[in-house]
């Protein structure tokens, strides 16, 4: 069974429903309940190598559900350190705990100064609303 | 952009909790719990689909047979009343206009069930070429069709097993219906046709038979684990009959529009073929991905039963033979497939 629909108060978020959990100079990244149960049952995980560099606002990955393909646009900018190999054996693990064992990437940032420029829970909820 | 149309049983899909979604012309279901479950059930229970956007043209007169004769790509003057078959509706070119199930209905009446985004072109195809002694209508708006299919679908909603591609009447949930044991998924299963205003009911009955309501998303998957064509992707106009794999319901010694085209690509050997294939890396295929050297994917999905990745596609007849390896450009990444045996997926034993 999916996970019941929440969205954390600690995490910033973008509005292509990506978020992202800042500790430090570094942060987790995944996608939020609303994109995965709007792709459905999660079934591929297409994760960036590690060591790759990844780009706010540009597709760091992909993740499928049976239906359709959905680009993952990266909140912050920085190195790979370590991609989930949990989601990439069992994607569904993304609908059961997207902001825990769902998370994505683990990213070393590049420019903490991105942060400044995402959603809190108040803002995102707002796209939420609006969609 | 003109409304979307609704069947009968549209209040029943949003009270099951359906995600409705834009097809053909039609606000449908994509699905209700999920994909996943949905098509784990049709291969292992019972579920249950509302395909009433589909289109029903009737053609009947003591010449119907004369005229579908000469439209369709089956021999049709080997159906007795209470049979079925598959066919084509083609086009000079031997292309297939609409995939079609035809059911003798009387002496003088047959009943063609058609795709939804086809209906108009269909019926206006057929009308046009209506002779003296057929009448062809589409019947379309006063029928009701609901797929009822896997291991268990008949017993629960209480219906003998049959004949496949035979119909006769029956009664499910006391509601009179036109039982027709035909299908989409591979298994076992009827089609139920009744007027719409019964439709309701109907679904309220075999749902409270046990049967899991399912939506267009189960439908593609597993008609594509089992290699059905879904005209529009894997069939359509601009690829002949033949190339498309359905030779096999092309009667090639009847006269039907199309016919010498057909006769002369069998004759030939088609430049390409309509091949089935499981991925060997872990990669989803869509349709619309170049298959290096001159093919193309058609259908692709991550397959529910055998999780793995698998579709159709069109590649150059000299590497169409079943253990061939495909290298498939999967958004910038070449995976390779082999080509496999159809269907893809069998129930063992």
């Amino acid at each position: 069974m999916a996970a019941a629909e929440s969205y954390p108060d600690d995490l910033l978020y973008n509005e292509e429903h990506d978020w992202a959990r800042i500790e430090g100079d570094e942060a987790l990244l995944g996608i939020t309940w609303h994109a995965a149960d709007a792709l459905g049952e999660l079934v591929h995980y297409e994760p960036p190598a590690v060591g790759a560099t990844i780009s706010k606002d540009e597709s760091y990955g992909e993740i499928e559900s049976v239906k359709a393909v959905s680009d993952l646009i990266s909140p912050l900018s920085g190195e790979v350190l370590e991609v989930n190999d949990i989601v990439v054996g069992t994607p569904e693990t993304v609908n059961l705990d997207p902001y825990g064992n769902g998370w994505l990437v683990r990213i070393r940032l590049s420019d903490p100064s991105e942060k400044d420029v995402l959603l809190d829970l108040a803002d995102y909820r707002k796209v939420l609303d609006e969609q | 952009m003109e409304a979307l149309r609704r069947t009968p049983l549209y209040d029943a899909h949003v009270a099951a909790g359906a995600r409705l979604v834009p097809f053909a012309g039609w606000e449908m279901p994509v699905q209700y719990e999920g994909v996943i479950p949905e098509h784990k059930a049709v291969r292992t229970d019972a579920g249950v689909f509302d395909v009433s956007h589909m289109g029903e043209i009737e053609v009947e007169g003591p010449m119907a047979r004369d005229l579908l004769q000469q439209l369709l790509s089956n021999d049709i003057t080997k159906l007795d009343v209470g049979e079925a078959h598959y066919t084509l509706l083609t086009n000079e070119e031997g292309g297939i206009i609409d995939d079609l199930i035809a059911y003798r209905t009387g002496e003088h009446r047959y009943l063609l069930v058609v795709n939804a985004s086809n209906r108009d072109a269909d019926y206006a195809w057929i009308k046009e070429r209506e002779i003296t002694g057929s009448d062809v209508r589409d019947v379309s708006d006063d029928f009701a069709l609901l797929a009822v299919q896997g291991p268990d679908a008949l017993r629960k909603i209480g219906i003998a097993p049959g004949t496949p591609f035979t119909w006769e009447m029956g009664t499910v949930g006391g509601i009179e219906v036109m039982v027709n044991r035909t299908g989409y998924t591979g298994e076992e299963g009827v089609e139920l046709a009744c007027p719409s205003e019964d439709a309701p009911a109907l679904w309220d009955a075999i749902v409270a038979a046990g049967v899991t309501p399912c939506g267009l998303g189960a439908r593609d998957t597993l008609r594509l684990e089992v290699c059905y064509p879904l005209h529009g992707n894997d069939i359509g106009p601009g690829r002949d009959a033949i190339s498309s794999g359905l030779g096999w319901v092309c009667a090639l010694d009847t006269d039907f529009t199309g016919v010498e085209r057909l006769r002369a690509v069998k004759d030939a050997g088609p430049e390409q073929k309509l091949v089935a294939f499981t991925m060997t890396e872990n990669a989803i295929p869509r349709g619309g991905m170049a298959i290096e050297g001159g093919g193309e994917v058609t259908s692709g999905t991550l397959s529910p039963m055998l999780e793995v990745g698998i579709g159709l596609g069109y590649v150059p007849a000299a590497v169409a033979a079943v253990g061939n390896v495909l290298t498939i450009d999967v958004r910038g990444r070449a995976k390779q497939a082999a080509v496999v045996k159809k269907p893809i997926y069998a129930r063992e034993g």
